[in-house]
């Protein structure tokens, strides 16, 4: 932290206001963000201003309560139109949210432009923020309010963690099973809208929507279990509300609702990169090893054939390997081989078997004929064979067919065993 | 064309008229294959990311309407749609998500310099979002002897341009919107067709911008498109419903803005959103009425069809008899008050005639429909024995729910397949 800045209390204010909702949305966002419905976070934001600016000219504008009912309402109606849409007409779900989106926006603009005409231009400030977002505005109370439908939502999330995991992953199996998936669908959606609402004036109609996205995106990074995803996400959210807002308020020319919005993607994009496992560079990574282990098998067996004699080729019928390529070996995989210890150079550019190479070679030359054999004579059974030991699996589930197949195989010599005959 | 002077009463709003056709012409053909692609919220995501371009291009020439922000904004769009397609393809993150990611961060860096920087450039937030129409007239270029506003050296070209795409790669679009695997298994290159769509929709975006505003550029991109696919199932007659959707929007929003003092863009997306209900509810084959009208006519049938099956089946029984009592009937044709309100109906066709003692019985024409019913109902269900794996008990269920699909076509050649004795699997005889 910034030694030469204190913390003033209205600051403090803020960045607890924020911390909380950058981690509350976190927390809602990850069910949206899984259910591939990253952008109804950002439909309802938009949704939800026609029914701002009607409690606006209703109720009057400093009357925070009806201003934000009115935006939850109006919100809420847009995702149930969403969803009805979605289910009862043949527009798919990407053009449902969008319609939403620009017609209730288009409403909302309509409807604030008739506002700033009739009051007086104070109190156009005051609607114009909810569309940028004032962090700046934030008071003791919002923070008290904000904390409550913070501790609301993690409670709910709590109890009902289970039900919402499974409407999640799997909602024809929920339904199935007797579980009401479409309140629950709706309970999921009205929890997100009570968030977007109360977050709409500290970052905005716009900004909310990455609030909800960004640390479920981050999380998915680090984790493939949903509740350390969740704790993840909610951690994540508080953080970049924390950093950001302090960010901003070094900085005070810049408002805080985008700031933490960057600060969020810079989140992002360091775990999309960095992340151990699904991290782009891990992956790169994983993806350079296996592909050098085919290279150096590959080798290997073209090497265990090419020290073969003709007549044991013929009598092993290898010539229904794959084709013999006619081009130098790369010298990394040949130097890898060295080094593993399963061959050493020989005189004139050639190579010669150790004792473990030869055996390792026969051994992948035989699985290699064993996988060509599954897939032509057991084609139905051959769906799983592109994993890891998948041929010790497959002798585990289908051990007969596999005695047929082993029965079947031809001799495979040793290259030494040969010369020594 | 567009005459000078815009101070006589029909020429200003002649002109912001077409500024909103214009602007709402090629979004609403473009957008139509966005929808069928499912791609809607592409549009959406490009036209908040072109933010930052507008801004800087704004802030290098010192105005909101020029060609530096133009630029700005169209690599903008490319952008969005490259770093979506990378973010999905490359970085392990589903479509949406990453889509959310691109245009937010993207909007978020364009307020931070509309705030920051736009204190030297008098640069209104509010009119980058929801776009100036109400000026376009205003701003014109000498062009001849004429006064044209400068937003149509934008507006028109980009129109051409869209339409001149559209017809010269009609094929393609048709085929890679329906079916994208057999348009590459064809020879030419979806991908390279899809990034030519993007980049156009970002340019349409942006020359739309102008006068729509960056968030509802969506709405033109969207709305009258799903309104034409509810009208029609031809893509040709979609993208013309679309049009003409876009176009009546445009100057029905004019007008309510014009009659209610407010926001010229809202008001077309709100006309928009409206057409869009009436076609929902009203559209000849996909609105609901329609829809409802239809599942209800098919109801009856069956209802109808199981009374008189159940009058045969009663009369083959007890051949005798004079009829069943009505209360039986439509008992064993389901209950509930279906059958009730159909007795009518039934009675005006000539399939039953009112017997004594409150009973019913069949028609002659009754009897043949009737007859084909539950022939029917018996060929499948020796059909699901030949067939499947069922027990004798599990077939009758499901064969009163497919004997009404099958016409006497699909009879004979189910009579052709079983080639087997004439009775069902409970030992009846098949009429």
């Amino acid at each position: 932290m910034n030694g030469s800045s204190f913390i003033t209390y209205n600051t403090l204010i803020v960045l607890l206001g924020t911390s909380l909702l950058g981690g509350t949305a976190g927390l809602v966002g990850t069910f949206a963000v899984l259910r591939r419905r990253s952008l109804t976070g950002d439909a309802l934001a938009h949704a939800s201003l026609p029914g701002l600016c009607l409690a606006f000219l209703v109720w009057g504008e400093r009357n925070l309560l009806a201003l934000l009912i009115g935006a939850f309402c109006s919100g809420l109606l847009g995702v149930a139109v969403i969803s009805g849409l979605r289910r009862f007409t043949r527009i798919k779900e990407d053009a449902a949210i969008g319609i939403v989106l620009s017609v209730f926006f288009g409403a909302g603009i309509s409807l604030s432009r008739i506002i700033q005409n009739q009051v007086t231009s104070g109190s156009k400030a005051g609607l114009d923020s909810y569309i940028l977002g004032k962090t700046a505005g934030m008071l003791a109370q919002d923070v008290y309010l904000l904390a409550g439908l913070s501790l609301a939502c993690f409670l709910i999330i709590v109890f009902l963690f289970k039900e919402f995991s499974l409407v999640v992953f799997d909602p024809a199996f929920a339904r199935v099973q007797g579980w009401p998936a479409f309140l629950l669908d709706l309970g999921m959606m009205a929890l997100i809208a009570v968030v977007v609402v109360v977050g709409l004036p500290t970052v905005g109609v716009v900004l909310m929507a990455s609030l909800l996205i960004l640390p479920g995106v981050a999380a998915r990074f680090w984790t493939d279990r949903l509740q350390s995803m969740v704790w993840l996400s909610l951690i994540f959210g508080a953080c970049i509300g924390w950093v950001g807002t302090l960010i901003s308020a070094n900085y005070s020319l810049f408002p805080a609702g985008p700031i933490i919005v960057l600060t969020g993607t810079v989140l992002f994009l360091v775990s999309m990169f960095f992340a151990p496992r699904r991290g782009v560079i891990a992956r790169r990574f994983a993806d350079y090893h296996f592909h050098r282990k085919l290279r150096l098998d590959a080798f290997l067996r073209r090497i265990y054939r090419a020290k073969l004699r003709p007549e044991q080729l013929a009598s092993a019928k290898l010539t229904l390997s794959p084709l013999r390529m006619a081009v130098k070996p790369e010298p990394r995989i040949v130097q890898l081989a060295i080094e593993q210890g399963l061959i050493v150079p020989a005189r004139e550019n050639t190579v010669e078997f150790t004792r473990d190479g030869e055996q390792f070679a026969r051994q992948l030359v035989r699985d290699e004929i064993l996988r060509q054999q599954i897939i032509l004579r057991y084609p139905q059974l051959s769906a799983e064979l592109y994993e890891e030991d998948d041929l010790r699996d497959w002798q585990q589930r289908f051990p007969d067919e596999y005695q047929v197949l082993v029965a079947d195989l031809p001799p495979l010599p040793l290259p030494s065993e040969w010369r020594a005959s | 064309m567009i005459v000078a002077q815009f101070w006589s009463a029909w020429e200003l709003p002649l002109a912001t008229i077409l500024a909103g056709v214009l602007s709402s012409l090629p979004c609403a053909i473009l957008g139509c294959f966005l929808v069928l692609r499912r791609m809607s919220l592409l549009g959406d995501a490009i036209s908040h990311s072109v933010l930052p371009g507008i801004v800087i291009g704004a802030l290098l020439s010192g105005n909101l309407l020029g060609w530096p922000v133009f630029l700005g904004a169209v690599v903008m769009g490319v952008l969005t749609a490259i770093l979506t397609q990378s973010l999905t393809s490359h970085g392990n993150v589903s479509e949406d998500a990453g889509m959310g990611v691109v245009f937010t961060s993207f909007f978020a860096l364009g307020v931070i310099l509309i705030t920051q920087l736009a204190r030297n450039v008098d640069l209104d937030p509010g009119c980058v979002l929801y776009g100036l129409i109400e000026f376009i007239p205003l701003d014109t270029v000498k062009w001849g002897s004429w006064e044209v506003p400068r937003a149509f050296f934008t507006l028109v070209p980009v129109c051409i341009v869209t339409i001149l795409f559209t017809l010269l790669f009609w094929k393609e679009l048709l085929l890679s919107s329906f079916d994208p695997a057999l348009a590459t298994s064809m020879g030419f290159s979806s991908m390279v067709l899809h990034y030519l769509l993007m980049g156009l929709v970002a340019v349409v975006s942006v020359a739309s911008f102008e006068a729509v505003g960056s968030v509802l550029v969506i709405a033109m991109l969207i709305v009258p498109p799903a309104t034409a696919h509810l009208l029609t199932d031809r893509l040709g007659r979609m993208i013309v419903l679309s049009v003409l959707c876009s176009i009546s929007a445009s100057i029905v929003g004019y007008w309510g803005a014009t009659r209610w003092n407010t926001s010229v863009a809202g008001m077309m997306s709100v006309v928009a959103g409206l057409q869009f209900l009436l076609a929902l509810v009203f559209a000849p084959r996909y609105g609901l009425i329609s829809r409802t009208w239809h599942n209800l006519s098919l109801s009856f049938r069956i209802i109808a069809e199981d009374v008189i099956a159940a009058l045969f089946r009663a009369e083959e029984e007890a051949p005798q008899s004079a009829g069943l009592k009505i209360a039986d009937c439509f008992r064993l044709a389901g209950g509930g008050w279906g059958p009730w309100l159909l007795l009518p109906l039934l009675k005006y066709r000539g399939l039953v005639l009112a017997a004594p003692q409150g009973r019913l019985q069949l028609t002659e024409k009754g009897r043949t429909r009737a007859r084909s019913l539950v022939r029917s109902h018996r060929l499948w269900e020796a059909f699901m024995e030949k067939h499947f794996d069922l027990p004798a008990d599990h077939l009758h269920a499901p064969a009163s729910r497919v004997e009404h699909y099958i016409g006497p076509e699909l009879q004979d050649k189910l009579k052709e397949e079983l080639r087997g004795p004439d009775v069902d699997p409970h030992g009846r005889q098949i009429p």
